[in-house]
């Protein structure tokens, strides 16, 4: 059974022909549209070797809409001089020919009409001369006869200045028998009915091979965004090591739990305009722990707990300013207090993943807010050892194995140290964190225990996922700017199946 | 962090050795530094300024080397030659001593006038000193190296360095009336008044930034010798007449301030890094400084502060099991005199006027741990046992999140800041009725205020990707920020979300399904019942009215 009677007739002819035969002419024998052919063309194609079909392509020049009309009418130019009687016309009346407007200016450069301005009922088109060659036209009647070839290059290039051609490629086909060539082809089936399963036609019926180059449709499907699918990844993590999560919820904070309760001095350039979102409304903290507040003034001024202090007026209302927090440490001091309000003291393992803010310069890697992510262990007899074998754990996860500690100095940590891994891309040693042992001036003004030491450490959520999706404009991963066809196509966060986040590809 | 420049060769030979860059690295690792970068003047100006105003510049390899923010000690060549070599012991840290003058001692007498505005003043005489280029330039480096870092900008401490042999003590520190001040200033050659000179600095490019110190003060401070010469007129600018030059041989330092303890460790920092080149090395001459009340204290202070720390306190913080002996050698390597006394676990460790940043036994603890090696601590788990708890607001945006997702919506992460007209003026409303918070500093209008709705930041997701296939559906579950004056800081933040669908045509009930399916989700029954929920058309500017609750 042939597929169709297109395609029956074509492999008739083709029986018929001598080597082979071109598809627009064979639409034109039958009188069928090319496109009809091509359709036969590919479904026969499809069948396997009963045909080859060799695509060519043929440039034409073919007339436009505007250009079928001057062939058939005359150019505009012309239009417009036979409409000018030899008594003349108004010029207002001409211009209102349906040809006039454009045909007035090229017959008037083409000096078969003038202008006279004088006439008393406004201006006057008058011929200059008594006939004309419509040129225009002659050349496109050629065109149109398939005689093209006999214009000049220069010619037709007017002409299409002018919009009146156009070159068009035709593609169509050249075909020929295939090795397996048969009048008699039968049709193919697409698709399993159920139909064909109830009447067992399945069993003698062939069926199209599916085609596994082209791109199967994708679902339609929501996604998450990257930077949060790499959040709950260090979620995941830090629940899997039994560490509970810190209340976070509150972006705005007081310059006294930002800084003051983190032992960071009233001087500190962290808490510089230049570096600080202070707020305007509220201006100030309605409220501190003011027992509290003393032990911390006290410490800072004075020192104590076995400190010098940093020796300086520490001031109450440098402390109330209200700020942008810009760490989350911030949360993890307020934790540590209510921790240390509860007696006795239980041994704890915090974690935080949220917002901090920072009035500095932006560029491709830097934001006024980023994601911060912390890791806090208080415990009795801590020590750095226990820290870098928390952060190896850690790190273990995220697929990175390769870590050295460096001296660095934090502040409110002492030991501190930075965590660096080595970077398999880039051949040399990267910081991934921070970390360090929380100072007793800051623990001890708490109420914590004297014996509890506290190990924390820090990373940015930016950095690590930039590094693992390859993304190099922190604008395209955060903010409104987002490219959503990036969301769409990133792939699952698993941190540990892969080579590791920052070995994975080139640093940002 | 600070960083300082010091010429590759001249470190080198300074430490009487050369490394490779790669062993370098690996030793300013090891000690808490930084080789950040290795470059040359040359190269500087040439990445600044362009290959064409480096011809000519030298190419003298130069290392920029990160050092942590608390060490003042190893802001300069000489500092940070001298930490190196007692780490690796190939020197003992010198011992500073404060010595009196053979003659007269220098005075510096501080007027009452000067409380409002800078009231502390510290000073010192170095004797014989012997500068080459180099060491000039050092000097002057590290001045600038201080003034940036610990005098926070000249704010709380500003430094003066002149030459002794120029000027006839005792000196006055006072303030006067801008106008009453007239002298000729560094690299200027002739007079001016205060007035003139704040307005001449406006332009200039390094010395705009400290007018404001003083700019608004009716007084302004200002340091004469007995002859009426000026020195210098703090924070701004030293007197022209006592310039200190390479051939400089006696250098009286005086530092100013409003922070009496940094102005104190400041002047110990520059005494002790170049008392090196002083004829009788790493020795400093008195000075007297007399204040208002008629108290007189001496300076420089060079206090030598000795601490007691028990070794198993250092073993127990760190991790390590090492002899009182070893930690105590440990710690003499970090510049810290240490020994072992009383019952053989106890650990005498001296503080040098160097090493301001040890406060606590902690700073102590860490420097032994740098001495032994941070890469050479047993790592071990803490067997802190503990159960581990999600913060319930958070589980439950994360379970939401995934099924937002399930119903189509793609999740959109905006910002948390934004501007006024956003949550605003654009969506009809008058910024008063926000209740948002405000900054008080932002650099530019994106950063006025947080966000007190989610929406903004949704529709300029939309905005930003009109490029993109239609239909969009986006949804956020984060924070939006309103004052509340029951916190503690007087704000809160508030768990939204919000969900829109963007098309060509409105789809009104695709939004609403969302929401039942939300309602759903969260097991929220529709209907008027209690626990229930509804949807109520409201008026509101941002939407067709009558068309959202």
């Amino acid at each position: 059974m042939a597929d169709g009677p297109l395609a029956e007739a074509l492999l008739r002819r083709l029986e018929a022909a001598d080597g082979g035969l071109d598809s627009a002419e064979l639409a034109a024998e039958l009188g069928v549209e090319h496109q009809a052919v091509v359709g036969a063309v590919k479904s026969l194609q499809a069948l396997g070797e009963i045909i080859e079909a060799e695509l060519r392509s043929t440039r034409r020049w073919e007339l436009t809409a505007e250009g079928e009309e001057i062939a058939r009418e005359g150019s505009h130019e012309a239009r417009v001089f036979r409409s000018v009687p030899p008594e003349g016309l108004a010029q207002s009346e001409l211009v209102r020919l349906p040809s006039g407007k454009v045909g007035f200016s090229k017959a008037m450069s083409n000096k078969w009409i003038r202008v006279d301005k004088s006439a008393a009922d406004g201006p006057r088109v008058f011929r200059v001369v008594d006939s004309v060659e419509d040129e225009v036209q002659r050349r496109l009647q050629l065109v149109r006869g398939g005689q093209a070839e006999k214009l000049a290059e220069k010619e037709r290039s007017e002409l299409r200045k002018r919009k009146l051609l156009t070159e068009v490629t035709l593609k169509t086909y050249w075909v020929s028998k295939g090795s397996a060539f048969s009048t008699s082809v039968s049709k193919q089936e697409a698709e399993l009915s159920p139909e064909m399963i109830s009447s067992g036609s399945w069993r003698d019926r062939p069926f199209k091979a599916y085609n596994f180059l082209a791109r199967g449709v994708l679902p339609d499907s929501g996604h998450l965004h990257p930077l949060l699918k790499v959040r709950t990844q260090f979620r995941q993590i830090f629940l899997e090591m039994g560490f509970t999560e810190m209340p976070t919820d509150n972006f705005i904070e007081s310059s006294f739990w930002n800084f003051d309760a983190l032992f960071q001095p009233q001087q500190h350039p962290a808490r510089d305009q230049h570096d600080t979102f202070f707020l305007q409304d509220p201006a100030e903290a309605l409220q501190l722990p003011m027992d509290y507040v003393h032990r911390v003034k006290r410490t800072h001024s004075q020192g104590g707990y076995g400190s010098q202090g940093y020796k300086y007026t520490w001031k109450l209302d440098e402390a109330r300013k209200n700020l942008l927090r810009t760490h989350t440490t911030a949360a993890s001091a307020r934790a540590l207090y209510r921790l240390a309000r509860k007696k006795p003291f239980t041994p704890v393992k915090y974690f935080s993943i949220d917002r901090v803010f920072r009035n500095e310069t932006l560029d491709a890697t830097h934001l006024a807010e980023f994601h911060q992510i912390e890791g806090v262990v208080a415990d009795h007899g801590l020590t750095l050892g226990h820290l870098m074998g928390v952060l190896r754990e850690f790190f273990t996860k995220l697929g990175i194995t390769q870590l050295r500690f460096k001296p660095a100095y934090n502040p409110y940590t002492e030991p501190s140290m930075e965590v660096f891994s080595y970077h398999q891309g880039l051949k040399k040693w990267v910081e991934v964190g921070n970390s360090g042992l929380f100072r007793p001036e800051m623990l001890l003004p708490m109420g914590l225990p004297e014996n509890v030491s506290v190990i924390a450490w820090g990373l940015s959520l930016e950095r690590p996922t930039m590094i693992k999706y390859g993304i190099n404009n922190i604008r395209e991963l955060v903010g409104h700017k987002v490219n959503l066809q990036m969301v769409y196509d990133s792939p699952l966060c698993r941190l540990d199946a892969e080579a590791g986040p920052l070995q994975t590809q080139e640093a940002a | 962090m600070p960083t300082v420049g010091v010429k590759r060769d001249l470190l080198f030979q300074a430490l009487g050795r050369t490394y490779t860059d790669e062993e370098f690295d690996e030793l300013c690792f090891e000690f808490g530094l930084e080789l950040d970068e290795i470059t040359s003047e040359k190269e500087i100006i040439s990445k600044e300024q362009g290959n064409k105003k480096a011809e000519g510049a030298s190419d003298v390899v130069l290392y920029k080397i990160d050092v942590p923010a608390n060490r003042y000690d190893l802001l300069c060549l000489e500092g940070l030659v001298r930490g190196l070599q007692v780490f690796k012991e190939r020197i003992k840290a010198p011992v500073y001593k404060r010595l009196m003058p053979n003659g007269e001692i220098q005075k510096l007498i501080i007027t009452e006038e000067t409380a409002k505005i800078r009231p502390y003043a510290v000073a010192a005489v170095l004797r014989n000193v012997k500068f080459t280029k180099d060491r000039y330039d050092s000097f002057i480096e590290l001045q600038e190296k201080l003034h940036q870092n610990i005098c926070r900008k000249r704010a709380l401490v500003a430094i003066g360095t002149h030459d002794l042999d120029t000027l006839s003590g005792p000196f006055t520190y006072t303030a006067k009336r801008p106008s009453d001040i007239k002298f000729k200033p560094l690299s200027k050659t002739k007079e001016y008044t205060a007035c003139e000179l704040m307005n001449i600095y406006k332009t200039d490019n390094h010395l705009k930034h400290y007018l404001h110190i003083i700019e608004n003060k009716p007084l302004y401070p200002v340091i004469y010798d007995s002859n009426g010469v000026v020195l210098s007129m703090p924070p701004i600018i030293n007197g022209n007449h006592s310039k200190i030059t390479v051939n400089t041989r006696n250098i009286f330092i005086e530092c100013t301030g409003t922070d009496f303890t940094k102005a104190k460790i400041v002047l110990d920092i520059i005494v002790t890094m170049f008392s090196e080149y002083c004829e009788n090395q790493f020795t400093v001459e008195a000075a007297e400084v007399v204040f208002p009340n008629g108290k007189s204290y001496t300076f420089p202070e060079l206090a030598y502060r000795k601490e007691m720390v028990r070794a198993d306190l250092i073993n127990k913080k760190v991790g390590i099991r090492e002899s009182p002996e070893n930690l105590a050698k440990l710690l003499t390597r970090m510049c810290l005199k240490s020994e072992v006394i009383g019952d053989g676990n106890q650990i005498e460790i001296e503080i040098p006027p160097t090493r301001a940043d040890i406060i606590h036994a902690c700073d102590i603890v860490e420097d032994a741990a740098i001495a032994y090696g941070y890469n050479n601590i047993q790592m071990t788990l803490p067997k802190t046992y503990t159960i581990a708890n999600q913060f319930p607001l958070n589980k439950l945006t994360e379970l939401l999140r995934h099924d937002m997702a399930a119903a189509g919506f793609t999740e959109a992460l905006t910002f948390a800041l934004c501007s006024q007209e956003d949550i605003a003026d654009k969506l009809g409303l008058d910024i008063s009725a926000t209740k948002a918070v405000h900054i008080s500093n932002p650099k530019t209008a994106e950063f006025q205020v947080a966000r007190t709705t989610l929406l903004p930041g949704l529709l300029k997701t939309i905005a930003a990707n009109r490029k993109m296939p239609l239909p969009l559906k986006l949804f956020e579950i984060s924070d939006i920020v309103v004052k509340d004056a029951t916190r503690d800081v007087g704000a809160r933040n508030y768990r939204h979300l919000c969900a829109v669908y963007y098309n060509k045509n409105p789809g009104f009930e695709i939004i609403h399904g969302l929401l039942d399916r939300i309602m759903q989700l969260l097991g929220v029954p529709p209907g008027e019942k209690k626990g229930g929920y509804v949807i109520r058309a409201s008026e509101g500017p941002v939407l067709r009215p009558g068309q959202f609750p």
